[in-house]
C-alpha cells in the first residue's frame, strides 16, 4: 500500500488525530520552517482541539501558534527553546497550563520512557522517498542534520513525513528510516532557505567580546585539558566563536590533535575539522551553509541523534565525553546557577537547548559573558530562572575578571598559576555594580507560566508571568 | 542657564540614551522611557535632575529615551543637550 498521501489534511485524518492528543515537530528548519504552521492550520480547520504540541524548539516564524493557543486548538506546549516573540506571549500568560521546558537530551529520554508519548509526529524532510526514508543533506531546503527528529520517528504512534523533494530512490544513508514512517506528503516548500540556515554565525568584532574570547582560550589552555584527544563544544554566539578561533590558533601552534567537536555545528567548527584540530564532528544540528555542505561531503562530519548527543539514558551520550564546553548566559548568580530562559525583565526568550546537557557532561563548563549588558549586571544574587544548576558550571569568564566555582579549587589554582585575573564571584558582582549601580528587583506575577525540567528529569525551577507594567 | 531652543544629544543605540530638551516656562519636567525602567527608572530621573540643577537650568522639558546607558553616559548626554539648547558654549 502506498504511503503517499495527497495533502497534509488527509495525512492528519488518516493518522487518526483526535482531541487531546499530542503532535510533535523538530526544529532543523529553524526560523525558515513552514511545516509546523501548515500542519497546525490544517489541524485547526479539522476542528481538533486540546492538543499538546511537543516541539524540539519554537521560533518566531511559528507565531501563528499563539492564535491556535487562544482558540483552544493547543492547550499544552513541551519544548526545549522558544524565541522572544513566542516567549513574550507565554510570559504574558496566553496559556493556562504551564509550558514544560526540557533539555535537548531530556526530550528524547522522556519520549523513549513514555513520559511524553507522541501520537502523531510530523517530520519536515528536505528529501524523502515514497517510503519515507529521509535526509536533510539534499534538496533545496537542505538543513544538514535531522538529529532531533529521530526519537519522534522511532516512538510516535504515527509518523508523517512532509517533503518538498520527493526522490525516486531512497537516500544513500537515510537519517530517518522508512520503517518508522506511515505517511508521506509532498508539498511545494517545507521552508524558506534564508531562514533555515542563518548567515549570522560570525565572529564578534566587539572589543569587549574579543577580550573575553582571548581570556576564554587562555583558561582552556591553563585548565590542563587541552591535549591530544581534546573534545569541544561551543555556542554560536559571537564571543564563543571568537574563543573557538583563538583556541584553534593555540591547537595548531602546539600541534594538538583533538578527538571530536560537538554541537550545533557552525562554519568555525568545520574549519577546525579541516585544519586538523579534530578527528570528527558530531552534529545534531547545522547552523550555517558551510556546516550543511560539510556534513554532506565530508565523512568525518557525522550526523547524530539527540539521544546520542545528550540523552541521560544513552550509554554513549557525546556530552559525557566533552572536555570543554563554552556557553552563554543572560544571568549567572553567586551560586553559579545560570539563566538562559528569560531576559532580565522576566520575559521568556530562550531555553536550555543543550546548555544543561553539555554543562552536566563536560569536564570544564565555561560561561562567557560581559559583566553587564545595557546597564544590567550579569551576576545576580539569584537568577530569575535556574536553567542550568550551579553545580554543573565551573568557571565564568568576563572582560574584567574570571570567577571559578568554589567547588573547583584545583581549577582555580591552575588559573591563578597561569597569571589569569581570578576573583571571587561576589567581588566581580560588586565591581560591576560600582559601574552600573544596583538594579532594583523586578516585580513578577503570581502565576506559573512555565516549568524547567533538568537533564535528569528533576524540576529545576518555575517561571512566573510578567505583570503588566 | 536658560533654555532658548530645542536640542538633542545621544543615540538610540544599545547602552546609549537619546536626550531632547526644549524651553518650558519656569518649570522643570523630566520624562524617562527606558529598557531598564523597573531597575533604574528612578536613578535615571534623579541623575538628570542633578545635572539640570548643576547647570542652573530653569524651565526645561527634558525627554530621555534610555537604551541601558550607564549613569556617566546619561549625565554627558543631558549636559550636551542642555548646552546645545542654551546657546551658551562656555
Amino acid at each position: 500500500m502506498s504511503k503517499l498521501v495527497g495533502s497534509i489534511k488527509e495525512a492528519i485524518r488518516l493518522a487518526g488525530l483526535r482531541d487531546g492528543m499530542t503532535v510533535s515537530f523538530h526544529h532543523h528548519l529553524r526560523n525558515g520552517d513552514y511545516v509546523l504552521n501548515a500542519v497546525m492550520e490544517q489541524i485547526a480547520s479539522l476542528g481538533i482541539k486540546d492538543l499538546t504540541v511537543n516541539a524540539s524548539s519554537l521560533f518566531d516564524t511559528h507565531m501563528p501558534l499563539i492564535g491556535h493557543i487562544k482558540n483552544g486548538v493547543v492547550t499544552k506546549l513541551l519544548t526545549n527553546y522558544v524565541s522572544a516573540g513566542i516567549g513574550r506571549a507565554i510570559s504574558e500568560g496566553v496559556m493556562e497550563k504551564p509550558v514544560s521546558f526540557r533539555t535537548h537530551g531530556r526530550r528524547p529520554a522522556d519520549i523513549a520512557l513514555g513520559n511524553t508519548p507522541i501520537d502523531v509526529a510530523f517530520i519536515a524532510a528536505p528529501t524523502a522517498d515514497k517510503e519515507g526514508n529521509c535526509t536533510g543533506k539534499e534538496g533545496r531546503s537542505a538543513c544538514g542534520s535531522l538529529g532531533y527528529a529521530y526519537a519522534d520517528a522511532e516512538y510516535a504512534e504515527k509518523v508523517v513525513v512532509i517533503t518538498d523533494n520527493l526522490a525516486d530512490t531512497p537516500p544513500a544513508s537515510p537519517s530517518i528510516e522508512g520503517k518508522h514512517v506511515d505517511y508521506v506528503v509532498a508539498v511545494d516548500a517545507i521552508g524558506d532557505p534564508r531562514g533555515i540556515v542563518s548567515g549570522t554565525t560570525r565572529i564578534t568584532r566587539d572589543p569587549v567580546g574579543l577580550v573575553m574570547a582571548a581570556s576564554a582560550a587562555k583558561v582552556i589552555k591553563a585548565s590542563g585539558l587541552l591535549k591530544d584527544g581534546f573534545a569541544f563544544q561551543t555556542g554560536a554566539g559571537g564571543a564563543s566563536l571568537a574563543a573557538a578561533k583563538f583556541l584553534k590558533e593555540i591547537m595548531l601552534k602546539e600541534g594538538i590533535r583533538g578527538s571530536f567537536g560537538l554541537g550545533g555545528i557552525t562554519s568555525y567548527m568545520v574549519e577546525m575539522l579541516r585544519a586538523g584540530c579534530f578527528e570528527e564532528l558530531l552534529d545534531v544540528q547545522c547552523f550555517d551553509l558551510d556546516a550543511v555542505a560539510s556534513i554532506k561531503e565530508d565523512p568525518r562530519h557525522k550526523e547524530i541523534s539527540a539521544t546520542r548527543y545528550a540523552s541521560p539514558l544513552a550509554k554513549d551520550a557525546a556530552v559525557g565525553g566533552l572536555d570543554v564546553v563554552i556557553l552563554g548566559a543572560t544571568e549567572i548568580d553567586t551560586s553559579f546557577n545560570v539563566n538562559v530562559h528569560t531576559d532580565s525583565n522576566g520575559y521568556i526568550m530562550g531555553g536550555s537547548g543543550g546548555h544543561s546537557d553539555t554543562a552536566n557532561g563536560a569536564k570544564l563548563s565555561m560561561i562567557i559573558a560581559p559583566t553587564f549588558r545595557a546597564r544590567l549586571p550579569i551576576v545576580t544574587d539569584r537568577v530569575t530562572c535556574i536553567s542550568t544548576p550551579g553545580r554543573d558550571i565551573d568557571v565564568l569568564v568576563t572582560q574584567s575578571g574570571i570567577a571559578v566555582n568554589p567547588m573547583r579549587s584545583e581549577l582555580r589554582e591552575r588559573l591563578v598559576d597561569a597569571g589569569l585575573p581570578v576573583m571571587d564571584i561576589e567581588e566581580l558582582k560588586a565591581r560591576t555594580e560600582r559601574i552600573t549601580g544596583v538594579p532594583k528587583k523586578i516585580r513578577r506575577g503570581e502565576r506559573v507560566v512555565a516549568e524547567v525540567i533538568g537533564r535528569d528529569g528533576e524540576l529545576l525551577d518555575v517561571i512566573y508571568n510578567v505583570p503588566e507594567r | 542657564m536658560k533654555i532658548l531652543k530645542n536640542a538633542a544629544a545621544g543615540t538610540v543605540e544599545s547602552s546609549d540614551a537619546y536626550v531632547t530638551v526644549e524651553p518650558l516656562g519656569e518649570e522643570i519636567s523630566v520624562e524617562v522611557e527606558s529598557v531598564v525602567i523597573e531597575q533604574f527608572g528612578e536613578d535615571i530621573e534623579r541623575c538628570a535632575r542633578e545635572v539640570l540643577a548643576e547647570l542652573g537650568v530653569e524651565g526645561a522639558r527634558l525627554v530621555i529615551n534610555d537604551r541601558g546607558a550607564l549613569e556617566c553616559v546619561i549625565r554627558a548626554r543631558v549636559e550636551t543637550a542642555v548646552r546645545r539648547a542654551g546657546g551658551d558654549l562656555s
